[in-house]
């Protein structure tokens, strides 16, 4: 790596303290940008990359945003996140055509990992999450490594769309991957979030079988998902990688709160839906069920 | 008289918190102190205050009972043998415990409740056991009826230790408060991840941090220390004799500026509190007889070198704020190094002074952060962060932490969490061994919808704070609970998800 400059992650934000992004207390890094456009998307705001528009400067309540012109690297006008003065008071999201936000910041590994150094004695590990943040495959190998080395475990929460076969460093220095399984036929999967998932499925069985697949998580929305077909699917693939015993399976109620309205209408699944599918996937041989 | 006749009518009061209400008005009517002028007038202008102690102290505040000792030797007053099976143990204890002195009557130590059981449960059965320890620690609540009553575990990993957090999280209980002394070296992981779960459903145990306080004991000369009452660090085997409080919300309208504060207003407000400390102290100790007769003493289960006395702060955030235009204390870093600044001050004046008839730490009073009162209004506790403007966890933990090493004698901040961190208990296990590195001396979590609240350092039921029907209440403390619960925002601390 020496000489090489290192990989910069496109970071929406980055959270001290979490109880709800895997075991203990964790780090989280979200990274901006998805390649999966889910009709209950919760933070739709983390999807689309800003484009330096300007629409949001004026919109600011606070003051925090601004123009630069010839701001960027090539020159061109840039909008600047004051993150000192921002209220986090949601205004330039709302303003934005493209619905997303103008608060990310590059970062490397090694100015993430200053950020969080006072706050290592309270760590379980970090947690990359997203947006989707296996789009930016080559910042997240770096982070995982040298998070490992500094005593940071990482977990990466992702969606699947990534070959992960394919970037073997990353896979061997994170602790594990938590993977969501958006749907189980591809026609669901496309109309829910406008993506194909033979990369997820591919995903699924590899991590598996590497043992690196700490968690495997559907969302239960009546009408938008096969959960079903989920439940069975994903057994059928952790069985044969031998990973059946051991995975965590969350069976998460989808809930309409922060949803994009204009998508979704239907109301969340009822108790006795998911009690009857953390069943179906006990019988089907999953060993660690969790409805949240 | 009148005070007198209010307190026999007091429909809200049992007839046994009768009694300790007239005799409070007794007390009050002797004037035992040499009390100057100067120090009067701060008592008047509610910058000192002694916490309801009394006109004539005639037991120490905190009496710590070395009770290893006691059931090693039973006690002659009490006509006990030095137990020999669970029951015995047991029941002695009870016994003592109604003869441990205090303020309010009941006992503010109760021991290390895990050492002194454990022997005991040699070849005791299972289900045996855990009956005998459940009815122990109802007995206590039931009886010891104010939850300032406060037991020790840790910092090993023992049979009695799990019993007793798996039945105080089955009771829910109020009485005993109860501190886990946390060291990460000798309390394994499972241990204290239980002692997690049980405190996001009953508020307790706290976390003590057990190096911190025996460094600071062993430097001060005692080889071992209890926590007690809220958080109070004290020497085991003694206690502290009194402790009166500096309120630094109504010091700061006295100085004109900050120099003003730091040069004349705190230093003589500081040493006009140690000149009262010492004439209580001297009154306690060579008026009452206390060190003479009282039985404790006599079988060496406290004896006068292990006690010494608490200088107490208040309301650190108010003062700061008072007189940094504008920047707020937990907020703004130049306003919490003033605030530090304060603090370093008193703590050198205090250990420069020498109490002039305590043997203990050589005479020296130690600094607690006192938690308030509950009639206490816009006055935080200690040196804590005021509700309403927490910053994030790990933010505050760190911020409050540099604080801390200053109080021997206790210090703790109090902080609420989502119904949800029960899902992934080992988040709040992880905040605690964070803060415990980082310096902070005694850390307190619930869950926001727990049966017991935290108020500021003791504990209350929610069906106790809740309630507004104005019949008696069982514990004293439930009282204390709702007006802190008005005063303090107590309900509203910042709920960490």
């Amino acid at each position: 790596m020496i000489g090489q400059q290192a990989a910069e992650g496109l970071v929406a934000r980055v959270l001290y303290s979490s109880a709800v992004d895997g075991p203990g207390n964790r780090a989280v890094v979200f990274l901006q940008g998805c390649d999966f456009d889910c009709a209950y998307c919760h933070n739709p705001e983390t999807r689309n990359l800003c484009d330096h528009c300007g629409a949001c400067v004026g919109a600011c309540p606070a003051g925090a945003l601004s123009i630069a012109e010839g701001g960027g690297e090539g020159g061109e006008r840039r909008v600047v996140w004051d993150e000192t003065v921002c209220r986090d008071c949601g205004a330039c999201v709302r303003a934005c055509p493209k619905g997303s936000s103008p608060k990310t910041r590059r970062m490397t590994a090694a100015e993430i990992l200053a950020r969080l150094e006072r706050r290592k004695p309270f760590l379980s590990g970090i947690t990359v999450s997203g947006g989707e943040c296996g789009l930016q495959a080559a910042f997240l190998e770096d982070l995982a490594v040298a998070a490992r080395a500094a005593g940071l475990p990482v977990l990466v929460d992702t969606n699947g769309s990534t070959d992960y076969s394919a970037r073997p460093r990353l896979v061997e220095a994170a602790e594990g991957f938590m993977l969501d399984v958006k749907a189980w036929d591809q026609g669901v999967h496309r109309a829910l979030t406008l993506a194909g998932n033979d990369a997820v499925k591919r995903n699924l069985g590899y991590l598996a079988g590497a043992g690196k697949l700490a968690e495997v998580r559907v969302v239960v929305a009546p009408g938008l998902v096969d959960a079903e077909a989920c439940v069975r699917g994903i057994a059928e693939v952790l069985r044969t990688a031998g990973a059946a015993g051991r995975t965590v399976l969350k069976l998460i109620a989808f809930r309409r709160e922060g949803v994009r309205p204009a998508r979704v209408a239907l109301p969340g699944p009822g108790r006795e839906e998911l009690e009857a599918l953390a069943a179906l996937a006990r019988s089907e041989g999953m060993g660690n069920v969790v409805i949240v | 008289m009148r005070a007198a006749l209010d307190a026999v009518r007091d429909r809200s009061l049992t007839v046994s918190q009768k009694y300790m209400a007239l005799a409070r008005v007794a007390e009050s009517t002797v004037k035992a102190l040499p009390v100057s002028d100067a120090v009067q007038a701060l008592r008047d202008s509610g910058v000192i205050c002694d916490l309801y102690e009394g006109a004539a102290p005639f037991r120490p505040r905190y009496v710590v009972p070395d009770y290893g000792r006691f059931v090693k030797q039973g006690s002659a007053f009490l006509g006990l043998e030095p137990p020999r099976d669970l029951d015995e143990a047991l029941a002695s204890l009870l016994v003592l415990y109604r003869h441990v002195p205090s303020i309010t009557g009941f006992p503010v130590y109760v021991g290390d409740l895990d050492a002194l059981i454990e022997p005991f449960l040699d070849g005791a059965d299972e289900d045996g056991a855990r009956k005998a320890v459940r009815l122990f620690l109802l007995q206590m609540d039931r009886t010891l009826t104010d939850s300032f009553v406060h037991g020790d575990l840790g910092p090993r990993e023992t049979r009695a230790g799990r019993l007793i957090i798996e039945e105080s999280r089955k009771l829910k209980c109020a009485v005993p408060n109860l501190s886990l002394k946390y060291d990460p070296d000798l309390t394994p992981d499972g241990f204290a991840l239980l002692a997690a779960e049980c405190a996001l459903d009953v508020a307790k145990p706290s976390f003590a941090n057990h190096r911190i306080f025996s460094e600071d004991f062993r430097r001060l000369g005692f080889e071992d220390y209890a926590v007690v009452s809220c958080y109070n660090g004290l020497p085991k085997g003694g206690g502290s004799c009194t402790l009166v409080r500096l309120n630094l919300a109504k010091l700061a309208p006295l100085a004109r500026d900050r120099a003003d504060l730091l040069e004349r207003a705190l230093p003589e407000a500081v040493r006009l509190q140690l000149e009262y400390m010492d004439a209580r102290v001297r009154f306690l100790v060579e008026e009452s007889g206390f060190f003479e007769s009282d039985f404790l003493v006599k079988e060496g289960l406290v004896s006068f070198e292990r006690f010494t006395a608490m200088f107490g702060l208040v309301g650190l955030a108010e003062c700061v704020d008072a007189h940094s235009e504008g920047r707020l204390y937990g907020r703004d870093d130049e306003a919490d190094a003033f605030g530090l600044e304060i603090v370093r001050r008193i703590s050198e004046q205090v250990a420069a002074h020498r109490a002039p008839c305590l043997e203990a730490a050589l005479g020296r009073y130690l600094l607690h952060a006192q938690v308030g009162i509950d009639d206490d209004k816009g006055v935080s506790p200690g040196c804590r962060i005021p509700v309403g403007r927490e910053p994030e966890l790990t933010a505050h933990i760190l911020r409050s932490a540099p604080f801390h090493k200053y109080f021997p004698s206790g210090i703790g901040d109090v902080f609420a969490f989502e119904p949800t961190a029960r899902r992934n208990p080992r988040h709040l296990l992880d905040i605690a061994k964070g803060a415990m590195a980082s310096g902070l001396r005694y850390f307190s979590a619930y869950a926001a919808d727990a049966d017991v609240v935290r108020i500021t350092g003791y504990l209350v039921k929610r069906c106790d704070l809740e309630r507004r029907d104005r019949t008696p209440d069982l514990q004293n403390s439930a009282v204390l609970g709702r007006n802190a619960v008005n005063n303090l925002g107590v309900l509203d601390r910042r709920v960490r998800p």
